[in-house]
């Protein structure tokens, strides 16, 4: 087995004396991996992934990056090594795409020429033209496009762990499909470690190798895409799979002979 | 172009000046000061809420009361500094008015930037963090951009509401373009009163516009416009001060009351200090214990006050004496406590006296204050904004018995015209004003002597006292002016015949000479 890049130890996040957010949470997430964290929304998948950045700080246990707890990690130095996709995009409104881009390299202190070269290469990447949409803002933007450039400030940094948050929620099926995609294949070539949240059981079934399922702050659910369709489960499991089972069966009969 | 209209413009450059200076020192202090204590009050809800609360309360009191209550509260500092250190500071004109605009100008950036950084995007700024800003790159780079909008809004406010509110600064000694209003206002000059208006409402708009230019330069971020802005701002400060700055300063001042015979006598003494070879300028439109305490601090060097005033508003005297020996027991009395120089009487007196309509007063059959008396109680009476609190009144009151059907306070200038015209049946005049012969109002007489004598008198301030040029300069005219001629003067300055208080007083000096 390899290194577990990111580790979950008995995590647990509380605010107050309300019920935990997170509740004795331990997950391991090893290199190269692309994990897919798939649960309703207010189960606590969000503050999993921020916990990885600190964005968020653990009430119990402790969170490890590259075999380091992230406590003893400074926040800032951390998050620069770390790339995140924010839900509904979350580009700065009054800089340009290249600007939005550059922006941790920038912050990293990189020179204007590896910059600029960066940002080519990165549009490249997510396949947008360089000449027609490096000086444009964020408002000119569709929204497919707005998550390309996304997707690029991730990596921009040339990051190893890669932690997207609903990053294709809001995006019509045929342009969440081909960006999906598209980040897989960039997964692969430059072997990241990629977190996905979503509430799409499809979505993670088709791009992420494994998949944990949370609900109340609990994982009550880990395992391949394979295992998971096949596999025995509770009830609740059970009914998040039932649609893309339902689906599958349509579409074998359809494309039956 | 008309003489007044001239004469506008020949006073611009002193009075823009003086506008400029104190608008722009209080927009630039007001900024220093609220820019950072907004940043810091953006994460610390409890100061923000407190902040925001006392810069409201700030903005509820007038412009004009809040600059009048730094001057007293900037005396006392200045008197105590005296007493501490061995040098006070002029807490007249400047300073107060600086104060008093830059308190002023703080809620409008205070508040819009508290909200501007407040409704950036948590989302924004949560991303912001997740890319590996600190919280203070955050705010530089990503809040501060965003905010910008709306904080050069509430700059921009500021800068229009300091503009405007720096006219009302001429009434604490500060030359401002308000001059032209209380100038024009009292001596019914109304080209002086739109041309002020028109003056400061011309500086608000070419700032407010050159912000603006700031504001889409910053946020399109096109360099060339924001310091095309700020260049634009920065000539048209250096502009409007040079000609003020590069102005050899006069070395005396004059100070003035903001009325029309004050503006006239103040013109007098000006014209006969040049007339002898030195240099003087005038600080008209001074409250009248203002005027009283900057005389005492050597901020001005001379004006005419009333032997009435400084008996009961300074000697707070009660007891009514005759006109001669008020005169000589104020002079020592000056000489004494605050060693200035009463050099003497000008001849007249400008005493408060109600005043009626003379065929209205025959048909009622009234002469004195004894006659009114039975007839008041279905008569109104209107005063200046100073009468009806000022111990005369009381006097009057109680000495006669008389009670009045409706009191009501007005601007002097009005008073006369609404007497004439049947809107206000007594009025709380004066007697040196030109207008009670110009619409036929006769003055009652006060048979028990109830209000005391108010003797025009030429007070000089304690270093001066021995300043034999000014002092031979003057002299001519004490005891020179009898009421006559000050009433034509005053009706001259007044009329809206497009006589200047100073152009009444060349007319003043030629009866002077005539009569002697």
């Amino acid at each position: 087995m390899s290194l577990a890049v990111i580790a979950f130890e008995n995590v647990s996040k509380r605010y107050g004396g309300a019920a935990p957010v997170l509740d004795g949470v331990s997950l391991e997430v090893r290199e190269r991996e692309f994990l897919a964290i798939v649960g309703p929304s207010g189960s606590g998948k969000t503050t999993l992934l921020r916990l990885v950045n600190r964005l968020i700080d653990p009430t119990e246990g402790a969170v490890r990056v590259e075999g380091d707890d992230v406590q003893s990690i400074d926040a800032v130095t951390l998050r620069r090594r770390i790339g995140y996709v924010f839900q509904g995009v979350g580009l700065f409104p009054h800089m340009t795409v290249a600007e939005n881009i550059a922006i941790t390299p920038k912050l990293l202190g990189w020179d204007d020429a590896r910059m600029t070269a960066r940002v080519d290469t990165l549009l490249d990447v997510v396949r947008l033209d360089r000449q027609k949409y490096r000086d444009r803002f964020p408002t000119q933007l569709s929204g497919g496009e707005g998550q390309r450039v996304g997707v690029a400030r991730a990596i921009a940094a040339e990051p190893r762990i890669v932690l997207m948050d609903e990053p294709f929620g809001a995006l019509d099926p045929l342009t969440r499909d081909a960006l999906g995609e598209d980040y897989r294949r960039l997964h692969d070539e430059l072997g990241l470690t990629s977190v996905m949240i979503t509430h799409d059981m499809l979505e993670a079934l088709l791009l992420a190798d494994r998949i944990a399922v949370i609900r109340n702050g609990r994982i009550v659910a880990e395992g391949t895409p394979h295992a998971l369709m096949n596999g025995e489960q509770d009830d609740y499991v059970r009914d998040l799979m039932a649609t893309p089972r339902r689906q599958a069966e349509r579409l074998k009969k359809l494309s039956a002979p | 172009m008309s003489p007044q209209l001239t004469e506008a413009f020949a006073r611009l450059p002193a009075y823009l000046g003086g506008h400029v200076a104190v608008s722009v020192t209080a927009l630039l202090l007001g900024l220093t000061i609220s820019l950072p204590l907004a940043l810091i009050a953006t994460r610390r809800p409890a100061l923000r809420n407190v902040l925001l609360a006392v810069a409201s309360v700030v903005q509820t009191i007038p412009s004009l009361a809040l600059l009048a209550l730094f001057y007293p509260l900037l005396l006392g500092l200045a008197v105590l500094c005296e007493r501490l250190f061995g040098a006070g500071f002029s807490a007249l004109g400047f300073l107060p008015s600086v104060l008093a605009l830059t308190l002023y100008s703080m809620l409008p950036v205070l508040r819009n930037t508290i909200t501007g950084l407040n409704g950036v995007d948590s989302a924004i700024k949560e991303a912001a963090l997740g890319v590996g800003m600190t919280r203070r790159q955050s705010l530089t780079m990503v809040e501060l951009p965003l905010a910008l909008p709306v904080i050069m809004a509430g700059i921009r406010t500021a800068a229009i509401w300091v503009i405007g509110a720096a006219t009302l600064s001429t009434p604490i000694g500060q030359t401002s373009l308000g001059n032209y209003i209380f100038t024009g206002l009292q001596t019914q000059n109304w080209v002086f009163v739109l041309f002020g208006c028109a003056a400061a409402a011309a500086f608000a708009l070419a700032v407010d516009q050159l912000l603006a230019l700031m504001e889409v330069g910053l946020s399109r971020r096109k360099r060339a416009w924001v310091t095309a802005g700020g260049l634009g701002l920065l000539l048209l400060t250096i502009g409007a001060l040079v000609p003020t700055l590069s102005h050899p300063r006069a070395t005396y001042a004059i100070g003035a009351k903001p009325f029309t015979e004050q503006y006239v006598l103040a013109a007098l003494i000006e014209q006969r200090l040049r007339e002898a070879g030195l240099t003087a300028t005038t600080r008209e439109g001074l409250g009248s214990s203002v005027i009283f305490n900057a005389l005492r601090a050597g901020e001005i060097d001379a004006y005419v006050d009333y032997s009435g005033t400084i008996w009961t508003n300074q000697m707070h005297r009660t007891d009514v004496k005759p006109r001669a020996d008020v005169i000589t027991e104020m002079g020592a009395w000056l000489e004494r406590e605050h060693n200035i120089k009463l050099l003497g009487g000008l001849g007249f007196e400008n005493a408060y006296a109600l005043a009626m309509p003379k065929s209205r007063a025959e048909a009622l059959g009234i002469r004195t204050l004894a006659d009114l008396a039975g007839r008041a109680q279905r008569l109104s009476i209107v005063g200046d904004y100073e009468f009806f609190g000022r111990p005369e009144w009381d006097a009057v009151r109680k000495t006669y018995g008389i009670s009045f059907r409706e009191q009501r306070q007005m601007q002097s200038e009005f008073m006369y015209a609404a007497a004439a015209h049947g809107e206000v049946d007594v009025i709380a005049g004066y007697t040196s004003d030109g207008r009670i012969a110009q619409f036929d109002l006769m003055v009652l007489d006060d048979p028990r002597h109830a209000i005391p004598p108010y003797d025009a008198a030429l007070l000089i301030s304690p270093q001066r006292i021995n300043d034999e040029a000014l002092l031979a300069a003057l002299k001519p005219l004490v005891d020179a002016i009898d009421v006559t001629m000050m009433r034509g003067a005053n009706l001259r300055a007044s009329g809206g015949d497009n006589t200047s208080p100073r152009e009444a007083a060349r007319w003043l000096w030629n009866e002077i000479q005539r009569k002697r």
